[in-house]
């Protein structure tokens, strides 16, 4: 074979200037920009009314008779203060019915069940020192198994009239909340398991034994602050 | 919010609710890397450490994102923080470790779009950890991913050698692997007990 | 198996069903994955995630298509990110202004539709290379084929799982639902399962290819 001498044409590839590249990424991120914050603005107060919605939804289902809630915050220190003050903490809900008396506040709480967190909203009525209501906020139990915690009518019982009285120096609840065994409940402040779903009922139980042993006694010592509905109102005396 | 302890964190991300067999992420890898137990290894350690990378960057962004309430953009900083980590972790060891960047080769850029880690930093957000829980949760996500991967490296090298039928060969049958696979790791609920 | 798609090609229906079954992202390409195993748990959450992946695909494929002649290759893969990110973060939010309840369903999954490959497939592929238009139809066809596969996964694992498709009861009480199809092993048992057939169907087809060329061969 004759040996060629072959010329290779090689194709020159533009350089592409810098510029050119910081200007197409300013511009995407110009155009991002302005499409994200647009569809925020949009969306934004829809999605507020949202979760109002769902939040009141939840609250008047474990305050039975509750018609308006009001929001409030549970500060590390133990005084609760009405929201939108830039106090930090847990938020709870004052729940009142049509003639604006306090008729009971929702508080969360969660603990480790079989999968993940539980988190739950539970009701306290202060007028008979109990807890007066339970919903399932969020949790990923067994279907079938765990999530009975939601279903099982048997277990919704437990907390219609759940003991949640404080002990006498107003720090602590007077008995601890405990999940026991399927139908060994004897005492008021227990909670019947699930049979067949012991980890997930425990869950629960945690849960609303660990919140309620903070949560009530501040209520019982604000009291006066979550009695009333109105914002304007204001209040001169602390919380006792 | 109840506090969870370190080893809790770490028992959580690598077992019980491991990243691939009980949330389903970092699967593209797992179905296409997971042929050989070196190369799964591998690949686990890389992982590793560009989640920890991840975990550090996605912690400080939303830190500032808050401060400056541009919360909005969160999902589009951490994508290019992401990218551009891993960018520098694959220059940093091209440069400093030659060796290992070869035998690494196209999994660093892999490792880019691998929801197992964009999913690590989302997580975190929404789990609200502090740095340690966050740095320990990158750790056990990483352990746990490393040890599925090299779980199904071990079989599919046994398969290798086996006869399956034909009509299986190929994804579906790693697919019915991972499905047993995953099944067993269920089995680990409840581990790290219940808290008082 | 794809047609090189470096030239303008004017969109015909075959634009559109390759995306459905020659090319389906999830059986055939294997892409896609992860949300595919995580939100297929009920036939709605799966139309949903797939609903929300063929507006993500439609969206940045029509801003890539539109810009491709203004984005310099080296910073491409960035760009594609950035805007795909942008419509991922859209779509997050217009969940949220739907349903609540829908959104906590899906979870993270839809902000990791971002990194869904086939999307950044797509971009690369075929958007960043053609019109506007034969952009859109085929990012439509890709985008129903990921939601036909996602469907096929949510509605039999519903259906085994639950005793239920889309919400509805479909058996009587003494139905025992097969828990774990709704649990994650049952989406690696489910998806393999479709995969299997998928290789059945293929192989027989082949097959008869074979005879049919064979035959032919004799015949002449």
């Amino acid at each position: 074979m004759a040996e060629s001498n072959i010329q290779v044409e090689v194709p020159q590839v533009p350089v592409t200037p810098s510029w050119a590249m910081l200007r197409t990424l300013g511009g995407i991120a110009a155009i991002s920009g302005l499409l994200v914050v647009l569809a925020y603005q949009v969306t934004a107060p829809i999605i507020a009314e949202n979760q109002r919605l769902r939040t009141e939804r939840a609250v008047f289902d474990v305050v039975p008779g509750a018609v308006s809630k009001r929001d409030f915050v549970l500060k590390p220190d133990g005084t609760i203060v009405a929201a939108g003050q830039g106090a930090r903490g847990d938020v709870i809900y004052g729940a009142y019915d049509a003639s604006g008396a306090l008729k009971g506040v929702a508080f969360q709480g969660g603990a480790q069940g079989y999968s993940d967190i539980v988190r739950l909203l539970f009701g306290y009525d202060p007028g008979c020192a109990c807890i007066v209501g339970m919903r399932v906020l969020k949790s990923t139990e067994t279907p079938g198994l765990g999530d009975k915690i939601e279903k099982d009518p048997a277990f919704q019982k437990n907390f219609t009239a759940l003991d949640a009285k404080v002990g006498s120096d107003g720090t602590a609840l007077a008995n601890a909340i405990v999940t026991v065994k399927h139908g060994s409940k004897s005492e008021p402040w227990q909670i019947d398991a699930i049979s067949g779903a012991t980890i997930s009922s425990n869950a629960v139980g945690r849960a609303l034994n660990q919140a309620a042993q903070v949560v009530v006694p501040a209520i019982r010592r604000s009291i006066d602050i979550l009695g009333h509905p109105n914002p304007s109102a204001t209040h001169p005396s602390a919380a006792q | 919010m109840q506090a969870e302890s370190l080893q809790f964190i770490f028992l959580n991300a690598a077992v019980v609710n491991n990243f691939v067999l009980a949330m389903f992420l970092g699967i593209c890898p797992f179905l296409g890397v997971s042929a050989k137990k070196e190369t799964a290894f591998k690949m686990g350690l890389a992982v590793i450490f560009v989640m920890l990378v991840s975990s550090l960057s996605a912690y400080g962004i939303n830190w500032l994102l808050t401060e400056l309430d541009l919360t909005f953009l969160r999902l589009i900083c951490y994508i290019a923080v992401i990218a551009s980590a891993v960018q520098l972790v694959e220059m940093f060891i091209k440069r400093f470790s030659p060796a290992l960047f070869h035998s690494l080769g196209i999994f660093l850029p892999l490792i880019t779009t691998n929801c197992a880690i964009l999913g690590l930093a989302l997580f975190q957000t929404a789990k609200q950890y502090d740095l340690a829980q966050s740095l320990v949760y990158a750790l056990g996500a990483g352990s746990g991913f490393t040890l599925a991967l090299m779980l199904m490296a071990g079989l599919r090298e046994r398969l290798a050698l086996a006869r399956v039928p034909d009509v299986s060969q190929g994804a579906a049958l790693t697919l019915i692997l991972a499905g047993l696979l995953s099944l067993a790791f269920m089995g680990s609920a409840g581990l790290g007990g219940s808290h008082g | 198996m794809s047609i090189p798609t470096n030239r303008a090609e004017t969109p015909t229906l075959d634009t559109f069903v390759r995306g459905l079954w020659r090319e389906n992202p999830v059986f055939v390409m294997l892409l896609g994955m992860c949300p595919v195993l995580a939100v297929t748990n009920s036939a709605i959450n799966a139309i949903a995630m797939g609903l929300a992946s063929t507006f993500v695909l439609l969206g940045s494929g029509a801003l890539v298509s539109l810009l491709r002649n203004w984005i310099p290759k080296q910073v491409r893969i960035a760009s594609y990110i950035v805007i795909i990110a942008t419509f991922v973060t859209i779509v997050d939010y217009g969940i949220q202004a739907i349903s609540l309840d829908l959104y906590a369903a899906l979870g993270a999954f839809i902000q990791l539709i971002v990194v869904n490959c086939i999307i950044l497939g797509r971009a690369e592929a075929y958007a960043s290379k053609q019109p506007l238009v034969p952009a859109l139809v085929n990012a439509f066809g890709m985008g129903m084929g990921f939601t036909l596969a996602l469907l096929a996964l949510g509605g039999v694992r519903e259906i085994l799982g639950n005793g239920t498709l889309f919400g509805i009861q479909l058996f009587s009480d003494n139905f025992q639902p097969w828990v774990v199809m709704i649990l994650p092993p049952g989406g690696f048992f489910v998806l393999g399962g479709w995969l299997l057939l998928f290789n059945w169907l293929r192989q027989r087809a082949a097959r008869k290819q074979i005879e049919h060329t064979g035959a032919q061969a004799n015949a002449s």
